[in-house]
């Protein structure tokens, strides 16, 4: 609720609404445009390629591997993509070991205008020096810069990495499952949502999942306050990653 | 050893600080009772990729083992928590924690700005905030949050810090309660904590 809180605020000052109740009666009145813009100015995307290195290493080394020996192709689905920099690390771990072709990727937002970006999948070059950074602790076997192209400042990621994935609009909270996964990747989202949205956010991804497939969340997101928490299993503490275990 | 009278049943004492202020918190934790009840909450600028070793230098020190808190944990009395990297720390209405990845305040992620305004808003006048040494104004905006809701605000010192910018900055855009070096700071910590004691009893 703090950062809800500083976010309404913020929007207040931007648009110079007197009060929140200016702000309500102006979201009632149902015009679209100002709606997106309103959806844009609440969500949170702020977010860095290989987030987490160390979570990378164990997807490269260990969950991955898995998956790939027990399937042919798999299927994971990026839940809160935001400008869509895990799914660029994402199909770099995959190109590097190989199995680019053999993993259906999907990637979900509640905001069409950072879903747009995450196509575009072009990131400002003042963040590449902690991308690169990250990308070597998680132990990329190329060099980053292999995988974009410098102009006007800006880092214009290699197309190709990304051009089977599926970018689409979804809402995690009124939003049902849509599919069946592998892998579902909603790290540092849940984070802005209260016990009951999380518990209710956990269930779809319950069932998007195949039994015995993984859950990844943030590095300090915790399931066990969930309802449907004895659902899943730990496998790894450190890196928050969990498997479903029970339907 | 100086004793201080308090006026009021806090219910967290939230710690803010950056550039030369670990020595200072290793003392005051290293300080206090094993048995120190009100939760203390700490916002202290580290390096933001580097996930491990803070919370274990400090806890070389302190009497009371401090923990990195998970989104959503209710905050206990008897607990020491420290926000972790790269995350903003945010208290939360109904006594739990909230984290955040908004964008950096102050330069800073965590930022002691955002941690003391929300738990100004939560605790209201039952906070006791407190700002340490550091080398910019992170913290100054957050002490006011506590003044203005009737918490309680205590700087080190500007004489007593590595480096005073941080405390300074909140001597000048509000007014504080307690300027004190660290040794005072302990023992204010101190009479807080008897106080607590004694009302229980």
């Amino acid at each position: 609720m703090s950062s809800f809180r500083r976010r309404i605020q913020r929007i207040l000052e931007l648009y110079k609404f007197n009060s929140f109740e200016n702000l309500l009666q102006k979201l009632s009145l149902g015009n679209q445009e100002f709606f997106h813009e309103f959806l844009s100015e609440i969500t949170v995307n702020v977010t860095e390629m290989f987030r987490d290195p160390t979570f990378w290493i164990e997807l490269r080394e260990k969950i991955l591997p898995e998956l790939f020996s027990l399937n042919t192709n798999i299927s994971i689905w990026h839940a809160g993509c935001s400008s869509g920099e895990e799914v660029v690390s994402m199909a770099i771990v995959l190109r590097e070991m190989g199995m680019l072709d053999r993993a259906r990727i999907v990637a979900t937002d509640i905001d069409s205008a950072i879903l747009k970006k995450a196509r575009e999948a072009s990131y400002s070059m003042k963040n590449m020096e902690l991308n690169t950074k990250n990308y070597e602790t998680a132990k990329g076997t190329q060099e980053l810069s292999q995988y974009f192209e410098e102009k006007a400042g800006r880092a214009l990621m290699d197309k190709t990495l990304i051009k089977d994935v599926m970018f689409r609009e979804h809402n995690l909270v009124s939003g049902s499952a849509f599919s069946k996964f592998d892998l579902v990747l909603c790290r540092n989202v849940m984070i802005y949502f209260n016990q009951s949205l999380q518990n209710q956010v956990l269930k779809v991804f319950h069932e998007s999942l195949f039994k015995n497939s993984y859950l990844a969340v943030g590095s300090k997101e915790s399931l066990i306050w969930c309802e449907i928490a004895n659902k899943f299993a730990v496998v790894n503490n450190e890196e928050k990653i969990y498997k479903k275990i029970k339907d | 050893m100086r004793f201080f009278k308090i006026e009021q049943d806090y219910k967290a004492i939230v710690i803010g600080g950056s550039a030369g202020s670990f020595q200072v918190i290793s003392k005051i934790l290293g300080q206090l009772p094993g048995d120190f009840e009100t939760p203390i909450l700490m916002c202290l600028h580290r390096l933001r990729h580097v996930r491990h070793g803070f919370v274990e230098a400090l806890n070389i020190k302190s009497s009371i083992s401090i923990q990195e808190p998970y989104d959503k944990e209710p905050i206990r009395k008897g607990k020491f928590y420290l926000a972790p990297a790269n995350y903003h720390l945010n208290v939360e209405l109904g006594n739990t924690f909230a984290l955040s990845t908004e964008e950096l305040v102050n330069n800073s992620r965590p930022a002691i700005d955002l941690m003391f305004q929300s738990a100004a808003y939560a605790f209201r006048q039952r906070l006791v905030g407190i700002l340490l040494s550091g080398a910019n104004r992170d913290g100054a905006q957050g002490m006011k949050a506590i003044h203005e809701k009737g918490g309680l605000t205590v700087v080190q010192d500007p004489s007593d810090c590595l480096i005073d910018t941080m405390p300074s900055a909140a001597l000048n855009i509000t007014p504080i309660d307690h300027v004190l070096n660290v040794d005072d700071i302990i023992d204010f910590l101190l009479s807080l904590d008897r106080k607590v004691k004694q009302n229980r009893i």
